[in-house]
């Protein structure tokens, strides 16, 4: 598969359970080592990089996973906190400010405190936003950023995600099998479906597809081309 | 093709000597890590002293009840296997020096290891199930540096400390139970213990007890960073890390005795 994502661009990757969408993400951050194939991030390859400039580049990169993966040794502040405490000199009380200026972005103002066992899963997710912003990321990538949320809850993430995309105009890649999601916050959609991508086009493009698998799996239909699982 | 029950029988042995060969490289892989990152791992300070609570302080009820207990039972089978053919003033000095070299440091590990080697793996193997360790590394922050070293370091320090309150806990359970029940009397008892007593005894007990917690603390987070497949994995990981903790003391135990004995202070 080749997929290009430009500066500033939006893109959703959709695809079934299973495709391999998540190590797509996993591979972009360069948590998982190829076995074949390249990534490169501004020119650069990934994969090619030492632990030390690995953990470098990731400064430049943000990413929400998919159950928030919040640290539950820490409170909501320290976990969005613990990029600038490590990397920046700041000092504590300009930390708290940046800190609290993350948490008031995703709605979550005041929640400094509590601890990630006590938050709902909605809450969980955009704390996971706030602390993957905390650095200024130039890229994110979101995994399933709306699976597990009631519907209200899902639309703020999807607003939020296109705020930041369009005011801070941060390059972003999501992959998800929410539809509703997908047409949101993307500019292009891809779908990944048997290890390749097997259509690309902007959100209306899609949508008026003909190609009876990619029909199937927008639609959210058992009956088509695409065999349950 | 399909191998047939044959060929992957005779494969068993190869397979297996595989895995535990590649198991074996992953850790020296982790310990050259640790031994990098310890510098920068020493830094996170409070980390470090949370962890040596928490193996420390934590474990030290733990020890001090295992060491009275094993105290008491060292005076009880050296008087009995002493009677009628060794003087009753050798009791101190078997006693001392059985916990100060062997029974104080092996069984303090012991038993940390099964408490603090499970909570390390099932604590580090639910952060990776969960992608807490994933999104560490996304944050650019080393979890080597920022989990495994605090860990290791607090082990490393607070075994041979549990082990000095484990000999002292340990000889007095034995000088208890020889004073109260075997009609030994206190002078006897500490009279023997002097006897022959040797500093190199106790420096080699605490030498065992920092490559215990180094054990300890490298399978705790080998086996937990490695795991995978939800609560399931995390439980296996946690089994491992205690079973081969456990194991790895008592060889680890040989080498050194024989070691420690036969050439350092031979």
């Amino acid at each position: 598969m080749d997929l290009t994502v430009a500066r500033g661009e939006s893109l959703v990757v959709i695809g079934r359970s299973g495709t391999g969408k998540s190590v797509l993400l996993k591979h972009a951050v360069g948590l998982i080592r190829p076995d074949r194939g390249t990534v490169r991030v501004n020119g650069i390859d990934v994969n090619s990089l030492g632990e030390a400039e690995l953990l470098a580049l990731r400064e430049q990169m943000g990413m929400l996973f998919q159950g928030g993966a919040l640290f539950d040794s820490m409170s909501v502040g320290e976990n969005v906190g613990i990029a600038l405490r490590e990397h920046t000199p700041m000092p504590e009380r300009q930390i708290d400010l940046v800190v609290a200026e993350k948490l008031a972005l995703v709605g979550l103002a005041g929640t400094e405190a509590l601890r990630p066992s006590s938050l709902s899963g909605g809450m969980k997710k955009r704390a996971a936003l706030a602390r993957a912003l905390a650095m200024n990321p130039k890229i994110m990538f979101y995994d399933e950023p709306t699976t597990g949320l009631d519907p209200i809850t899902a639309d703020v993430i999807n607003r939020l995600i296109r705020r930041l995309q369009e005011r801070l105009k941060i390059t972003s890649i999501a992959v998800t099998h929410d539809m509703r999601s997908a047409y949101h916050i993307a500019d292009r959609i891809a779908m990944l479906h048997e290890g390749r991508i097997h259509a690309v086009g902007a959100p209306a493009e899609i949508q008026a597809t003909r190609d009876p698998a990619l029909r199937q799996f927008i639609e959210g239909s058992s009956e088509g081309p695409l065999l349950p699982t | 093709m399909s191998e047939t029950g044959a060929e992957a029988a005779a494969a068993w042995p190869q397979r297996f000597l595989l895995a535990r060969l590649q198991n074996a490289g992953e850790v020296f892989i982790l310990l050259g890590s640790i031994l990098r990152e310890l510098p920068a791992g020493m830094q996170k300070l409070p980390l470090v002293v949370n962890q040596m609570a928490a193996i420390g302080i934590g474990s030290m009820p733990l020890a001090i009840i295992v060491a009275l207990f094993t105290g008491a039972v060292a005076a009880v089978q050296a008087s009995y296997q002493f009677r009628d053919y060794v003087p009753m003033i050798y009791l101190g000095t078997v006693i001392g020096k059985s916990v100060v070299i062997e029974l104080g440091p092996v069984l303090t590990a012991l038993v940390v290891g099964g408490r603090v080697g499970a909570s390390v793996a099932a604590e580090l193997g639910t952060m990776r199930v969960t992608e807490q360790i994933d999104a560490m590394e996304t944050l650019g922050i080393s979890p080597v540096r920022y989990l495994v070293v605090p860990r290791f370091v607090a082990a490393i320090v607070m075994l041979p400390v549990l082990t000095i309150f484990a000999d002292v806990v340990a000889i007095f359970g034995g000088y208890l139970v020889s004073v109260l029940t075997l009609d030994v009397s206190g002078h006897t008892f500490v009279s023997g213990l002097k006897l022959y007593f040797k500093v190199q005894d106790v420096i080699s007990g605490l030498i065992k007890a920092f490559f215990f917690g180094m054990i300890i603390a490298t399978m705790g987070c080998h086996y937990g960073l490695r795991s995978e497949g939800g609560a399931e994995g995390v439980g296996e990981a946690t089994t491992r890390a205690v079973v081969a903790s456990c194991l790895l003391i008592l060889i680890v135990d040989y080498l050194l005795a024989s070691f420690l004995f036969r050439v350092l202070f031979a």
